[in-house]
């Protein structure tokens, strides 16, 4: 059946969970670019070898609309992948994990680290000097102290105040909401839920 | 718990002989934020509240640096202005998901504004240009190995446009004679009258024209 093996592709991502994305299924997709090939040619070939009053022009259809399925659907799946691409940039931050970097073709990592830097410059023109960091304050806060676990032995840190702390594993703080939170993001914390 | 944080900023902004009150501006910054948060479309920016809003907040954060740490007031005014910063941060979060979502029908809309009343800030509009330069320099890296006719994205095609019939609750500031709401199934029209104060369900596109003007609040 024309357009299999798109749809398996599709259902590769689906399959996978919202916050990751499954390796770039390189050879999938070559296979599906080659098979449009083929229905291009087959094409081409309907229309030479018959007479041009008389076009079997039903199998010229069906081809043309595999064929543009076929790239609808590559289109959904590159485009799928890049959201939650997005998604993470948002989530985990510019310097991506080596096991999600692992996942991406060379172009998706370009259009990442074009991303970061477009919304990198445009952070920077909010407000009257550095800008605002947009990826901060993501939950209406209640209170401006949490309390934090730390999961490793990550060592320093300087508190807003100047006093620095040192945070060692499965020991719990009171920290500022805005100086827990990008550490939260990145696993070194963990918020106590009461 | 309601602290008059802004107390703090008006006795510093007396010299300046500013019009409009930080309380008057965060007001319309809270609005705008509401309002994007549940249309289904971008709305005019108001970087010039947000700007003023925010250069508010450093002159308060310097303020509070000089009072001393144990006075339990500071603890207070922090927390406020968290609160403030997280509307706006949210408030351009919003705005920016809402761009790189319909990209490229905000951006065919904005060419065809003046600059005077571009919905989006100069930003905001470069940010555009650059996710949708770079979107279709991804896409073309697996389109150049399609067959020739088929090489290209159709624009209407990768258009994603906002869904500006979906219903949105309101509320009423002003007095306003007629709103007409499109009845499509039957396709008659129907003409309201929506008084001061008043809350309503309908249809985004019957009240799009009075959102913008502020006559009506999103809630």
């Amino acid at each position: 059946m024309y357009c299999d093996k798109v749809i398996e592709l599709l259902k590769e991502l689906e399959r996978s969970r919202e916050d990751t994305i499954p390796p770039y299924n390189n050879d999938g997709i070559n296979q599906v670019l080659s098979e449009m090939k083929t229905l291009d040619t087959e094409i081409l070939d309907i229309l030479h070898k018959n007479p041009r009053d008389n076009l079997p022009m039903d199998a010229v259809r069906l081809r043309r609309a595999a064929i543009e399925r076929n790239k609808r659907c590559l289109m959904t799946y590159i485009w799928t992948r890049l959201q939650r691409l997005k998604e993470m940039r948002w989530e985990i931050g510019a310097i991506l994990p080596s096991d999600v970097r692992q996942n991406l073709s060379q172009s998706e990592i370009e259009w990442f680290n074009n991303y970061c830097k477009s919304l990198v410059s445009y952070m920077k023109t909010i407000g009257p000097d550095t800008g605002l960091n947009l990826t901060q304050d993501t939950k209406p806060p209640k209170s401006l102290y949490t309390e934090v676990r730390s999961l490793v032995d990550a060592g320093k840190l300087e508190l807003e105040s100047g006093e620095v702390l040192i945070l060692r594993k499965n020991s719990q703080y009171m920290l500022s909401r805005s100086q827990a939170e990008p550490l939260i993001r990145q696993g070194i914390l963990e918020q106590v839920r009461h | 718990m309601d602290i008059d944080i802004l107390d703090l900023i008006d006795d510093e902004d007396d010299d300046n002989q500013e019009e409009m009150t930080a309380q008057k501006v965060l007001q319309i910054v809270e609005r705008a934020w509401l309002n994007e948060k549940f249309s289904p479309e971008i709305l005019p920016h108001q970087t010039d509240y947000v700007d003023c809003l925010l250069e508010q907040i450093k002159g308060m954060e310097d303020n509070l640096a000089k009072l001393s740490k144990t006075d339990p007031k500071v603890d207070l005014h922090k927390l406020e202005m968290e609160r403030i910063k997280f509307v706006i941060t949210s408030y351009l979060r919003t705005r920016l998901k809402k761009i790189e979502y319909f990209c490229v029908s905000v951006l065919e809309e904005e060419s065809n504004r003046l600059e005077a009343d571009a919905y989006l800030s100069p930003a905001e509009l470069k940010f555009a240009k650059e996710f949708a330069q770079n979107a279709d320099n991804h896409f073309d890296t697996i389109l150049r190995h399609m067959p020739q006719l088929y090489n290209k994205l159709d624009m209407n095609k990768k258009v994603i446009k906002p869904n500006l019939n979906s219903f949105v609750f309101l509320k009423c500031y002003k007095h306003i004679d007629s709103v007409i709401i499109q009845n499509t199934l039957e396709s008659q029209e129907e003409e309201i009258v929506l008084e001061d104060g008043s809350q309503h369900l309908m249809p985004y596109s019957s009240v799009a024209e009075f959102v913008k003007k502020g006559a009506v609040q999103l809630i």
